[in-house]
C-alpha cells in the first residue's frame, strides 16, 4: 500500500509543479504532510488556485487515490484517512463537485471489472457521505480494467491499479 | 440432413453449367443419413485423417469482375484457398490444394477423373466454378465427391454480388463440412469485436466487424469513445455494445443499416454486459445501482425493464439457452465469481460451477449441451461444462484467455488472449477437443469477439 502511494505522490507533485509554476525547476522528493484543513494560499509559486483541481491534487499529496485488495472494495484505515482528507477539502470548498473513478487491475474479466470498479467508487462515495459530504456532490464512474496507471503485469502494478481516484470538477 | 438444402434454396441458385443435370433445382438432394461418410465429432475422438483435395475453381471465361479480388479466374483460385483454410482449421479434415493439384477445366468440374484422384489417395474432392453472370453478379458452383466411391455426395450453387464472393466460398466450405461431419454449418457467419490500438494506458477501442475467418474487417466506431463488449443481433441488423460516449458506461443498440444508435435504457446508472435473446426480441443488460449490479431484461422494442436478480453483489452477464427458457449468468454472491443458472423470468437461481477457482463469462452453446466460460485459477483459461455444471474440461491454457463466444454450430469457441506485460490482445479460436487452436488474422489488436449465427 505504501509503495504505490509514494509513486503516485511524486508523479502528481511533478505534474502539478510543471503545470503551475514555470519557475519551480523540480518537485521536492518528499514533502511533510500538510496540516488539514489548509485554510489559505500562502502565496508561494508552488501553490495552485485555491479550490481548483490542481489545488486538490497538490493538497492531497497522493491521497486523492485509495487502493484496494484483489476483488475487494472495503475501506481500510489508510483509505479512511485519505477520504477524510478529501472530505475536509470538500468541506472547505462547498460548491465543488467530484467524480470518483473506480478501477480494477487487469487480472479480472472485463465486465466483472466494470462492476467491481463501480462498487469501489461507490464504497468511497458512501464513506464520504458518512463524513457529511452531500451525496449530490459526488458522482461515480467505473473504468474497470480499461485505464491502468501502472503498466506492468505484476502484483506491484496491480496493487496500484486497484484504486478509486477522486477528481474535482472545476 | 442438416441445412445444406436450405442454404442452396436461400441463396437462389440461378444457374448451373449447361452440363449439370439439374439446372434449376436447388442442387443437393437431401442425402440419407446413412449414406457416405459416417463421422461423429460429438466425442473427443482424434479424427483428422480425412483428406480433402480442393482444386482451383474453374471458369468458363476469364473476365474482369467488379470484385476487388479480380477476374473470375483469380476469384476461383482464392475461393479454393478460402475453402481449404476453413476446412483446415477445425481439426476434422486434412485439406490439400489448390497448389500442387491438377486443375480441372470448366467442363470437368461436375465429372472428375476419379482414377487420377484415387491415385493421389485423396478421400474427398471439392471442385467448383466461378462464372460472371450477365447482370454483373457471380455464379458459383460447388461439388463434393467421394473419391473411393466415385460418387458425387453434394452440390450447390449460389448467385452472389461481386462484393460477396467470399461468402460463396464459405457456403461451399459449409456444404462440405456439414455433409462430411453431420454437423451444422458455421463458416458463413460474422463476428463483432473490439479493435484495439495504442499503448496499454491509452488504448483506443473501436467497435469493429469481420467475417468468421477474420477477413472483411471493418470499423464501426471512430475510437473517440471507448467501445466494449459487442453482441450481434440474431439477424445481424443491430449490434449491442457498451460505449463511454456520454462519459459513463452505457449500453447502446447500433443499427447496422442506418448507422444510428439508441440507449438500451435511459438511466443515470451505468449499464453493461448486453446480450440478445435467441429470438432477438429481448435484451439482457446489467446495471449497477449504488455499487450493486443486477441483471435486467427489456424488450428489444423498449418499454419497462424487468429485474431478474436481486442478490447483494455483482450479478452480471447472462446467456440464454437456445430455447430461451433459461439463462446462465455470473454472480459473486458466494464471495467469488461463479456461474449460475436461472429460469428466464429470474426464478430458481442455482449455482452450477463448483470446480474450484473462479468461473466467469458463461455462454450457452447454440446446441444447448455445453456452457463455455472463463476459468480463473492462476491463469485465465477457456473451459466448458454441462449446463448442470458437470464434465468440466479446459480448452486452452495461456496467461489470460477470456470471454468465449460460440460458433453458430456449437463446435468452435472464439475468445481473446491478453499478453502479459504489453496487454496486447488477439482473438483466437479452439475446437471442442482443445487441440486445434489458432489466432485470427485481425489487422490490429482484437478483443471481445461475439460470433453471430449462420447467414441465410
Amino acid at each position: 500500500m505504501r509503495n504505490p502511494t509514494h509513486i503516485k505522490t511524486s508523479l502528481l507533485l511533478l505534474a502539478g509543479s510543471l503545470a503551475l509554476s514555470a519557475c519551480a525547476s523540480k518537485a521536492p522528493k518528499q514533502l511533510p504532510p500538510d496540516p488539514v484543513p489548509v485554510t489559505t494560499n500562502n502565496g508561494s509559486s508552488l501553490s495552485a488556485t485555491p479550490g481548483s483541481q490542481a489545488d486538490f491534487v497538490a493538497r492531497m499529496m497522493g491521497d486523492d487515490t485509495i487502493y484496494f485488495d484483489t476483488d475487494r472494495f472495503n475501506i481500510d484505515s489508510a483509505d479512511a484517512a485519505a477520504l477524510g482528507k478529501q472530505a475536509a477539502w470538500l468541506g472547505q470548498y462547498a460548491s465543488k463537485r467530484i467524480t470518483i473513478e473506480g478501477h480494477a487491475d487487469e487480472r479480472g474479466t472485463r465486465e466483472y471489472n466494470l462492476a467491481l470498479g463501480e462498487r469501489r467508487a461507490n464504497a468511497a462515495k458512501n464513506h464520504m457521505v458518512s463524513l457529511g459530504i452531500d451525496p449530490g456532490r459526488i458522482s461515480t464512474v467505473s473504468y474497470g480494467k480499461e485505464r491502468p496507471i501502472a503498466l506492468g503485469s505484476d502484483e506491484a502494478a496491480w496493487a496500484q491499479n486497484r484504486r478509486a481516484v477522486t477528481v474535482t470538477l472545476d | 440432413m442438416k441445412t445444406t438444402n436450405l442454404l442452396a434454396f436461400a441463396f437462389a441458385l440461378v444457374a448451373l453449367p449447361a452440363f449439370a443435370q439439374t439446372p434449376a433445382a436447388p442442387a443437393e438432394p437431401a442425402p440419407p443419413v446413412s449414406e457416405g461418410i459416417e463421422v461423429t465429432v460429438s466425442d473427443d475422438a482424434e479424427w483428422q485423417d480425412l483428406g480433402v483435395a480442393i482444386t482451383t475453381f474453374a471458369t468458363d471465361q476469364d473476365v474482369p469482375t467488379r470484385a476487388s479480388a479480380g477476374s473470375t479466374a483469380q476469384i476461383g483460385r482464392q475461393m479454393s484457398e478460402i475453402i481449404a483454410a476453413n476446412l483446415r482449421n477445425n481439426g476434422l479434415f486434412k485439406p490439400s490444394g489448390p497448389q500442387g493439384l491438377p486443375q480441372p477445366g470448366y467442363a470437368q468440374v461436375p465429372s472428375p477423373d476419379y482414377p487420377v484422384w484415387q491415385g493421389r489417395s485423396a478421400d474427398m474432392l471439392v471442385q467448383g466454378y466461378v462464372r460472371a453472370a450477365p447482370d454483373g453478379n457471380l455464379t458459383v458452383g460447388c461439388y463434393l465427391f467421394d473419391v473411393a466411391l466415385s460418387q458425387q455426395l453434394a452440390k450447390a450453387g449460389w448467385d452472389v454480388s461481386p462484393g460477396d464472393w467470399r461468402r460463396a466460398a464459405h457456403k461451399c466450405a459449409d456444404m462440405v463440412y456439414s455433409r462430411l461431419s453431420g454437423e451444422s454449418p458455421f463458416f458463413d457467419s460474422k463476428v463483432a469485436y473490439i479493435a484495439e490500438t495504442g499503448p496499454k494506458d491509452r488504448r483506443v477501442k473501436r467497435l469493429a466487424i469481420m467475417d468468421s475467418d477474420g477477413a472483411n474487417h471493418s470499423y464501426i466506431t471512430s475510437g473517440q469513445a471507448t467501445a466494449l463488449t459487442p453482441r450481434y443481433s440474431p439477424d445481424y441488423s443491430e449490434i449491442l455494445y457498451l460505449s463511454y460516449l456520454n462519459g459513463s458506461p452505457s449500453i447502446y443498440v447500433y443499427n447496422v443499416a442506418s448507422g444510428r444508435q439508441r440507449l438500451v435504457t435511459r438511466s443515470i446508472n451505468p449499464t453493461f454486459a448486453p446480450r440478445w435473446s435467441p429470438d432477438g426480441r429481448s435484451i439482457l443488460y446489467s446495471m449497477a445501482i449504488g455499487g450493486n449490479t443486477d441483471i435486467y431484461r427489456i424488450s428489444a422494442n423498449g418499454g419497462e425493464s424487468q429485474r431478474l436478480t436481486n442478490a447483494p453483489g455483482i450479478d452480471i452477464g447472462g446467456s440464454y439457452s437456445p430455447d430461451g427458457s433459461r439463462i446462465v449468468f455470473e454472480s459473486d454472491r458466494s464471495g467469488s465469481q461463479q456461474v449460475y443458472v436461472m429460469n428466464a423470468d429470474g426464478s430458481d437461481q442455482r449455482r452450477i460451477s463448483f470446480a474450484g477457482g473462479r468461473a466467469a463469462t458463461p455462454e450457452w452453446s447454440p446446441r444447448g449441451d455445453q456452457i463455455a466460460f472463463t476459468h480463473i485459477g492462476g491463469n485465465f483459461r477457456i473451459a466448458v461444462m454441462s449446463p448442470s455444471g458437470g464434465g468440466m474440461r479446459f480448452l486452452t491454457d495461456s496467461w489470460q484467455d477470456e470471454a468465449p463466444t460460440w460458433s453458430p454450430n456449437g463446435r468452435i469457441v472464439q475468445f481473446f488472449r491478453t499478453a502479459r506485460g504489453s496487454g496486447a490482445t488477439s482473438i483466437w479460436q479452439v475446437d471442442l477437443t482443445g487441440r486445434n487452436e489458432r489466432r485470427l488474422p485481425t489487422p490490429v489488436g482484437a478483443s471481445d469477439p461475439a460470433w453471430g449465427p449462420v447467414r441465410p
